[in-house]
């Protein structure tokens, strides 16, 4: 038995939510859909604030929920959740809402306060801590919420959409930060998102679903390169490549070359949305510094759009406008040059080659 | 409604602006005539009298005593009231609503009717221990508590029910019992609701006159509070019934005062 293991059935009037997920210690397992495909609902199931109408969870060898057991309040279930708009007390300084887990859990005051000025530090806010929550910004405010969610050091972490109400640039530095934190935090995480690129940057796991059932489930490098259905690649379609990096240059699985503008050394996955491939039939001379050729393999109306796989980088996604698809004579076999802008390219850690195998073994269920 | 959305829409009507007017009238005219008669060289000498002085210091102590008990047994209420959700919610929210409604008098004979000697837990009380209740000290802080505790009830569950139940959820989440989350997470969030509920109480316990009279009788220095004496000194000595009542007035205006800084200010936010 995995170290989680949760069959969640939660059914409402307007909907049913039936997911499972497992998930190994380590393991950070995004949960992917739109709004109201019931991701929030999940997360509350899981931290035992909505009663399951079937199903079981279990974690860390303890059944919190299932037949024949009493479901476990929220306050036994060892969790941490952080939330989209922080959820701060704002009556408590940054440093007492940290303490309030540890205090609650039957730390003493100068423990608990040692325990959170310890998160704080590792959050990299620990000069913040005398601050009211009114008087931090939203990245401020979201890096004290994690320091808090994980100052209990729950056997499960439970992140819902914890990057969506921050600006994109305090999104993209806390993505980075909290990819890292993810690295060294030893129970399971389950991280709720609409948004694509917290799925591929931040967890090894992509639970896609769709209308309250699970869509696809695999690495985000698989889920994203070979979405099953038509709603998985809208919710994922993303390219996803592999290499090596060394300062901006990303030497590729392939053996071709990308550039970003992200220094980073090592195994990186480099992501860029389809729509940001310009396709060109001669090779092409503007300003995009990444440029392949390569042979087409599909076309498939996508949308609005025409989705265009190719070889070229090792697989890629392109999308493209119909007018642009007839005027290059888009088919398959057809050969084309692809070109991506360094500045539309998202670089974040690949992670060890071991766990994303073991991941991939897991089944999906369609 | 912004300044150019109001004078889009019109002048304000005669036949609005001149009942509005009176109303306003009226109900400043009987204060102003209350301040042009105090006899304000006597005033020092008349709020220094004994029977004044204990007065005051009565009302004061039983108008206090009332809001411990309220905040002891009306905060849970309250809690209990817009937090969760049990059978015949409605209902106890309706029990609690009726001493704001009750003619003052009424509630006096109910005590009466409850505590007195031949009441029904009264008798029992005195036949078993000696006890009597009415016509005590002890009757007028009953009195006050049960005309003042729906103010604080009514307060307090509506400052709970403005503060976001998802704090009380991230508080569970992070291991605290819901005794723990009352103490430290709901309680401090509604705190500007409890003062607001003390004060809105106590002057409520200051003015009270109906019940206590009924209750506890009009014995100087045990259950005669400023609006007793108020009443009793109208009929031997006019002036000073002036006087006191002006303090009356004075403390309410502080009352309000108060209230605006931590209540009215929130509710207009």
């Amino acid at each position: 038995m995995s170290y989680l293991e949760a069959d969640v059935v939660v059914r409402r009037a307007a909907h049913t939510l039936d997911v499972h997920l497992d998930a190994a210690p380590g393991d950070v397992v995004a949960v992917i859909g739109p709004n109201g495909a019931g991701k929030s609902t999940l997360l509350r199931a899981l931290a035992g604030l909505l009663p399951l109408d079937d199903g079981r969870v279990v974690c860390a060898e303890r059944a919190w929920d299932g037949p024949g057991t009493r479901p476990a309040t929220t306050q036994q279930r060892n969790v941490g959740m952080v939330f989209q708009e922080q959820l701060l007390f704002p009556h408590l300084d940054a440093l007492a809402n940290v303490a309030f887990g540890p205090r609650s859990r039957g730390a003493g005051r100068r423990a608990a306060e040692g325990t959170a000025r310890t998160w704080l530090a590792r959050l990299g806010v620990d000069d913040l801590a005398a601050r009211k929550p009114r008087q931090l910004s939203g990245g401020q405010a979201q890096r004290v919420a994690i320091a808090r969610a994980l100052a209990t050091e729950p056997s499960l972490l439970l992140l819902d959409e914890p990057l969506a109400a921050l600006d994109v640039g305090v999104a993209m530095a806390l993505r980075l930060e909290l990819t890292e934190h993810l690295a060294g935090y030893p129970g399971a995480t389950v991280l709720v998102t609409h948004d694509a690129l917290d799925a591929m940057t931040l967890a090894n796991r992509v639970v896609v679903l769709d209308d309250g059932r699970v869509a696809q489930t695999g690495t985000p490098q698989e889920v994203a390169q070979r979405p099953r259905t038509d709603h998985v690649a809208r919710l994922v379609g993303l390219n996803v490549l592999r290499g090596t990096s060394s300062g901006t240059d990303v030497r590729l699985t392939d053996g071709s070359a990308l550039v970003s503008v992200t220094a980073r050394e090592g195994a990186v996955n480099a992501c860029f949305p389809p729509a940001a491939v310009t396709l060109t039939l001669a090779e092409p001379s503007g300003s995009a510094r990444n440029r392949w050729p390569g042979t087409v393999t599909s076309v498939a109306p996508h949308g609005a759009a025409v989705r265009v796989h190719l070889d070229a980088a090792g697989g890629l996604i392109a999308d493209v406008t119909p007018e642009s698809a007839a005027q290059l004579g888009l088919s398959p076999g057809r050969r084309v040059w692809a070109a991506v802008k360094a500045t539309e390219v998202t670089i974040y850690g690949a992670g060890p080659e071991g766990s994303q195998e073991a991941a991939a073994q897991i089944p999906s269920r369609p | 409604m912004s300044r150019a959305a109001r004078a889009a829409v019109g002048r304000p009507p005669v036949r609005l602006l001149v009942p509005a007017a009176l109303a306003v009238l009226f109900l400043v005219f009987p204060l102003v005539a209350l301040l042009s008669r105090t006899p304000w060289s006597d005033l020092p000498r008349d709020l220094t009298s004994g029977e004044v002085l204990d007065a005051l210091r009565l009302s004061l102590e039983t108008s206090t005593a009332a809001m411990v008990v309220a905040a002891a047994l009306g905060t849970p209420l309250a809690w209990l009231l817009a937090r969760v959700s049990f059978p015949g919610h409605a209902f106890v929210r309706l029990l609690v609503a009726v001493p704001l409604v009750l003619p003052p008098v009424v509630a006096g004979v109910a005590l009466l009717t409850a505590f007195g000697r031949e009441g029904l837990l009264g008798k029992p009380l005195f036949e078993a221990f000696g006890v009597t209740i009415p016509f005590t000290t002890f009757a007028v802080v009953l009195a006050h508590t049960f005309v003042s505790l729906p103010f604080y009830v009514i307060s307090v569950e509506g400052a709970l029910r403005a503060t976001d139940p998802e704090y009380d959820v991230v508080a569970a989440t992070l291991g605290a019992s819901r005794w723990t989350v009352f103490r430290r997470v709901t309680l401090p969030l509604a705190l500007p609701g409890v003062f607001a509920g003390l004060v809105l109480g106590w002057a409520r316990s200051l003015g009270e006159f109906g019940a206590t009279i009924t209750f506890a009788g009009n014995f100087r220095g045990t259950t005669q509070t400023m609006p007793l004496l108020v009443y009793q000194q109208l009929q031997v000595n006019p002036d000073s019934a002036v006087a006191v009542s002006v303090i009356l007035l004075f403390v309410s205006v502080a009352v309000l005062a108060l209230l605006r800084e931590h209540w009215f200010d929130k509710v207009a936010r």
